[in-house]
């Protein structure tokens, strides 16, 4: 038993289990860090991005001035943002029988994997994460299709070249794989080879394996698989968590007694405590509005918005900004709010309860009704007429290269008043701001995380306890900037078996027993 | 050899009150707890002491399924558990658990408050019975206890109505509730996988119907109420507030849209807007058109259907009216019913099955003249439609369903005798299984054949699998031996060293030993040496082997030679094996009883 490592991200995973004759991917995460070596796409003509000089080596030998663009001493890209996909060349893909998905986030790369690798096989998701996982990909499609870039750079990405090149962009692994993003039609079929499963469902693969997806907390129905013959058991830990947000609660005592636990999506802020995270989030937006300026939430479509709504609503009124227009952006805003509605099954106890009355589980939809929250596909359109300021606006991406985020560091940051607040942790904030530098607006950094920390996971590992717990090498030291904290890693006996991108590690069973089925008949003669 | 009971309390060769006892495995389930519709005593409730007698029913049941909201199969949950008493499990969906309490509080309203019947579950009754419910997820496999496991399937009808397998070990039992193998305009068709069930419980209102098209009947109703409307009457439709009120909603919404029509349509009672925004909530339950639109339009916001007013009744002029109950039994429809059946011009559509002894029934039936309570009569002018509309599979769905499932066996309840058993020649004909149609009270039993699942020792597999050469055949059973040890409830196929281990036990050997005498005229090392020559050419593939200390090993098998005292030419072989060789042995003695060959130097 086998298994192969294609990322090297340890909350992108994207791992293929080889489990008694059957091929099986785990999860198939797209890392999408790599376009903070890109230039923004602005949706609008931007004279300061266009006025940025050109790259030339400090000798003058290598001249990349129409590729890469200097901007506040950094270097970027000017091209479409491209993605790191996972490893292609480690195993055939074609060989995989089946894709288990356990989160929205973590099934970006798909139709890189389904389309273009001779897959055949099936993928396993649950009907919230494709639904939501579907918009999400529409989003990001949307996001690139609309600005298209006229030229695209290739010449950095060569070998000799790269070695040359200033900062991040010399240290970027594999950028000869990097890919542009798919298009609608890949989406499509890439999700028409989703089959839905419920938790806790039972899916026999060849007869040799069974499936089962259980609940994992993190989202809406995000999931972490249980993967077993007869005698072998392995589970599949992503994004979990154990706080009570919108999602069912993580089923945790279904992991228990398995001989192989993989162990991936923990918290990437480890130290940052998501209650905290919430309450300065909205002291420091109350704030900004009061003073007059505007706040700009640069964030996913799907998610933590439903509870930075739910948090809002609350403290909206208590905070006398019951009149400051609300704004979320996005081509799935709409989609994004009407989704998070109908799913009552894969809700905490609490929103299922208000279904029962009937009424809408999460209450973005009295914001709404109220006019407090408005929703647009775009800045173009409706929004440039019905907009007021000082507002709140909630819009992507957050890595601040693409979607209508970018009008909006072009449009207010260039003044004091405003502000933008970070929530999401999967990009560093520092490298997001990079490109827009000197930025006159104030920054703050509430990363809101609500995966497992260090403490959770070792207790969870105490209860459940797996023979043996395989996971990504990040976890099994501190993290560089803080190398003292020895609490921010898995210290557990016998020691984690660590994997980078392309690691193949064998996984240690120990089986002594099969099972053999017998007809009882009367004629039997057993016992003779 | 197992069994598997089925026992119904009510549905049995009957409609209503549907109440199923299934016993498997040791488990006792009871599927479905409902009123009948057609009576007002103690019948209309499932006869509980058929499963106990005295005392609360929790000690017999394992858990309760209920397959949708309709109140035949829900109505009678309140009175089983908290005036009857049971306090384990009560498995339904989502929008099974939202909607059932409200149609039971409306039930006991009408009963008690109407009515004024007491000795009536009350409506805290309804709350801790609700208390009890375990919601369940389609395809969710839920584990009752460490045996029992069930599994959700869609099931059309209604919305969150399911059809649920039960299982236990390998022996499982499919109940369908009320299915719809026909997607409509607001819910999608029943479906199942292959899973082979022992037994497959299917309801079979339309057992001896075929429908024709879906959009001939649509064609037909909307026909009748436009003509109606035009010559000034009012059309009366009895619904239950969910379900088919909502696809005669949409489908008269999108007609009176193109036909740009004024009549009103009204809907009765105050559930319509709240049964609407169950639907809107539950989309994930709908039909996949719906589903795939809602963000743009949600088919459950209609734009003609107004909320409808008692004093509405006696407006002038043409007007729709949805109102509960569908039966006629009781309510706002049978109010509406009374003011408008002396008119020629009015209209009644009765979109669904009636039970017998309700009003609905006895107009179908062409009853003119009716009694009502305090003895006055009432005479039935108005037109009386009958469209069926109500989501149940006919018998070509039926049949559909047993091709997707494939039970062994087939029983039938929801449905009336006589239709039954024709349905039942019909399955038996066509699948060549048995089809079994117990009436109330009584009991089917079928035996199971299921398989017991034995952990075998990789090692001795291993072991096995060498003895029979390089490559098994997968298709040749194999004769494997081993040592089975039942322990702690599970069975294990072990090699009987380990075995021995395991349990602490010292082997004992048990050797056959036998005596051949043989006429042979040489001294004893020689005939032993001919021996061995005569079954090294008569052996092949076997080890042979002529050992220094007087014996010959055939395998384990032990030969040796002695002289008679009696006849020198006569010699006796002397033969030992092990109980473990017996085949070999007893081949070698009777090989030996027919001599040796001549010319064996």
């Amino acid at each position: 038993m086998k298994l192969y490592c294609l990322s090297g991200h340890p909350t992108l995973p994207c791992n293929v289990l080889k489990f008694k004759s059957t091929t099986i991917m785990l999860d198939c995460g797209l890392d999408t860090t790599s376009v903070l070596n890109f230039l923004p796409l602005p949706l609008v003509h931007s004279p300061r991005l266009s006025k940025l000089t050109g790259w030339t080596s400090k000798d003058g030998t290598v001249n990349l001035e129409k590729e890469l663009k200097e901007c506040a001493g950094r270097v970027f890209v000017d091209s479409q943002p491209e993605f790191c996909l996972p490893e292609r060349e480690l195993l055939d893909l074609s060989t995989i029988d089946v894709i288990l998905i356990s989160n929205y986030h973590c099934m970006m790369a798909l139709p890189y994997i389904t389309e273009h690798t001779g897959f055949t096989g099936t993928v396993y998701a649950t009907e919230p994460t494709l639904q939501i996982g579907r918009l999400l990909m529409e989003e990001l499609v949307n996001f690139m299709e609309r600005v298209p870039k006229a030229q695209s750079a290739t010449c950095w990405k060569n070998k000799d070249l790269q070695r040359v090149l200033p900062g991040p962009l010399k240290e970027a692994v594999d950028v000869w794989t990097w890919k542009r993003c798919y298009s609608m039609h890949e989406v499509n079929s890439a999700l028409s080879k989703v089959q839905l499963v419920g938790y806790s469902q039972k899916v026999e693969l060849f007869g040799a394996v069974q499936v089962s997806p259980l609940s994992s907390g993190y989202s809406l129905g995000s999931s972490n698989w249980i993967i077993q013959s007869h005698h072998e058991k392995v589970s599949y830990v992503s994004g979990s968590s154990l706080l009570t947000t919108h999602p069912q609660p993580m089923d945790q005592s279904s992991l228990k007694n398995s001989d192989v636990l993989i162990l991936t999506g923990l918290t990437q802020m480890p130290t940052a405590n998501p209650d905290g995270m919430l309450g300065e989030f909205c002291s420091n937006l109350a704030m900004t509005i009061r003073a007059g300026g505007n706040v700009l939430v640069p964030c996913y479509s799907s998610g933590v918005i439903y509870d930075l709504l739910e948090c809002l609503y609350q403290f909206i009124e208590s905070a006398n900004l019951g009149t400051t227009p609300f704004y979320f952006i996005s081509p799935v805003a709409n989609s994004s709010l009407e989704f998070s509605q109908i799913f009552a099954e894969w809700l905490c106890h609490n929103k299922q309860t208000k279904v029962y009355l009937p009424e809408p589980p999460f209450p973005h939809a009295e914001l709404i009704q109220t006019n407090k929250l408005k929703h647009y596909p775009s800045i173009h359109g409706d929004f440039s007429s019905e907009f007021r300021q000082p507002c709140v606006v909630f819009t992507g991406h957050p890595s601040l290269r693409f979607g209508d985020v970018v009008h909006f560091m072009e449009l207010w940051g260039k003044s004091s008043l405003n502000t933008v607040i970070f929530t999401e942790p999967d990009f560093s904030y520092l490298d997001a701001l990079a490109p827009y530098q000197p930025l006159a607006m104030k920054c703050v950094y509430c990363p809101i995380d609500t995966r497992l920390n260090f403490h959770q996971v070792s207790k969870l590992l105490k209860e459940v306890q797996p023979l043996h717990v395989v996971c990504p090498e990040q976890y099994t030291q501190p993290p560089l900037s803080q190398s003292h904290r020895s609490d921010l890693m898995l210290e557990l006996t016998p020691p984690p078996m660590p994997y980078r991108r392309c690691s193949v590690l064998n996984l240690p069973f120990r089986r002594r027993y099969d099972v053999l089925l017998t007809p009882i008949s009367e004629s039997s003669s057993w016992f003779m | 050899m197992p069994e598997i009971k089925v026992t119904p309390l009510g549905a049995g060769q009957d409609v209503g009150r549907s109440c199923i006892l299934v016993s498997i495995g040791g488990k006792n389930i009871m599927l479905d707890c409902g009123m009948h519709m057609g009576y007002n005593d103690d019948r209309r409730f499932p006869d509980f002491s058929y499963v106990t007698q005295n005392g609360r029913l929790t000690d017999f049941l394992d858990c309760v399924i209920i397959s949708h909201f309709h109140l035949d199969h829900c109505g009678a949950l309140p009175y089983m558990s908290e005036m009857v008493g049971y306090d384990g499990p009560i498995y339904m969906t989502h929008p099974t658990k939202a909607i059932c309490p409200i149609l039971l509080e409306d039930f006991r309203k009408i009963t008690v408050d109407k009515k004024g019947e007491t000795n009536f579950f009350t409506s805290q009754m309804i709350k801790d019975c609700m208390k009890k419910v375990v919601p369940l997820n389609l395809h969710q496999t839920v584990q009752v206890d460490d045996e029992l496991e069930i599994k959700a399937y869609y099931a059309g009808h209604v919305l969150g109505a399911a059809m649920v397998q039960i299982k236990v070990g390998s022996e499982s039992v499919v109940y369908t509730g009320d299915y719809n193998m026909t997607p409509d305009r607001h819910l999608g068709a029943a479906w199942i996988d292959k899973c082979r069930p022992d037994i497959l419980i299917s309801e079979s209102t339309y057992a001896t119907t075929i429908r024709d098209s879906k959009r001939c009947r649509e064609r037909d109703f909307l026909k009748k109420v436009h003509e109606s409307i035009e010559r000034g009457g009012k059309v009366l439709i009895p619904v239950f507030a969910l379900g088919r009120a909502q696809e005669l909603c949409i489908l008269l919404e999108t007609f009176w849209e193109r036909m740009n029509l004024k009549a009103p349509i009204y809907f009765s009672t105050g559930l319509t807007e709240k049964a609407n925004h169950y639907y809107k909530l539950f989309i994930t339950w709908t039909n996949q058109k719906i589903r795939k639109t809602f963000v743009q339009r949600n088919m459950f916001e209609f734009k003609h259907i107004k909320a409808f007013d008692r004093s509405y009744a006696d407006n002038p002029g043409p007007m729709v009216v949805f109102a509960t109950p569908g039966m006629l039994h009781a309510g706002q429809s049978l109010q509406i019913f009374k003011k408008w059946a002396g008119n020629e011009k009015n209209m009644v559509i009765m979109p669904g099955y009636c039970v017998q002894g309700t009003i609905g029934h006895k107009i179908l039936n062409g009853q003119r003249k009716l009694e009502m309570e305090g003895r006055a009569t009432l005479d039935v002018k108005l037109q009386v439609e009958y469209m069926s509309f109500s989501a149940h599979a006919d018998a070509k769905g039926i049949m559909q369903l047993i091709r997707m499932a494939e039970p062994r066996n087939m029983l039938l309840v929801h449905g009336e005798a006589a239709k039954m058993e024709f349905l039942k020649g019909k399955i038996e004909q066509e699948f060549s299984i048995d089809c079994y149609m117990p009436a109330n009270g009584e009991t089917a039993m079928v035996t199971t054949n299921p398989s017991v699942p034995v952990d075998m020792s990789l090692n001795l597999l291993k072991r096995e699998m060498a003895l029979g050469g390089p490559l098994p055949d997968p298709k040749k059973p194999r004769t494997m031996h081993g040592t089975l040890i039942m322990k702690e409830n599970s069975l294990k196929l072990v090699s009987s060293e380990q075995a021995l281990k395991e349990l602490g036990l010292n082997e004992h050997q048990l050797r056959f030993t036998c005596r051949v005498q043989l006429q042979d005229p040489h001294s004893d090392p020689d005939t032993l040496h001919r021996v061995y020559t005569h079954l090294k050419s008569v052996l092949k593939g076997y080890t042979i082997q002529h050992l220094p200390d007087g014996t010959v090993m055939v395998e384990s098998i032990v030969i040796k030679v002695s002289s008679s005292a009696e006849d020198v030419n006569a010699k006796v072989l002397l033969l030992s094996w092990s109980y473990q060789d017996e085949d070999l042995g007893s081949f070698l003695s009777s090989l030996l009883k027919k001599g040796l060959p001549p010319g064996l130097c």
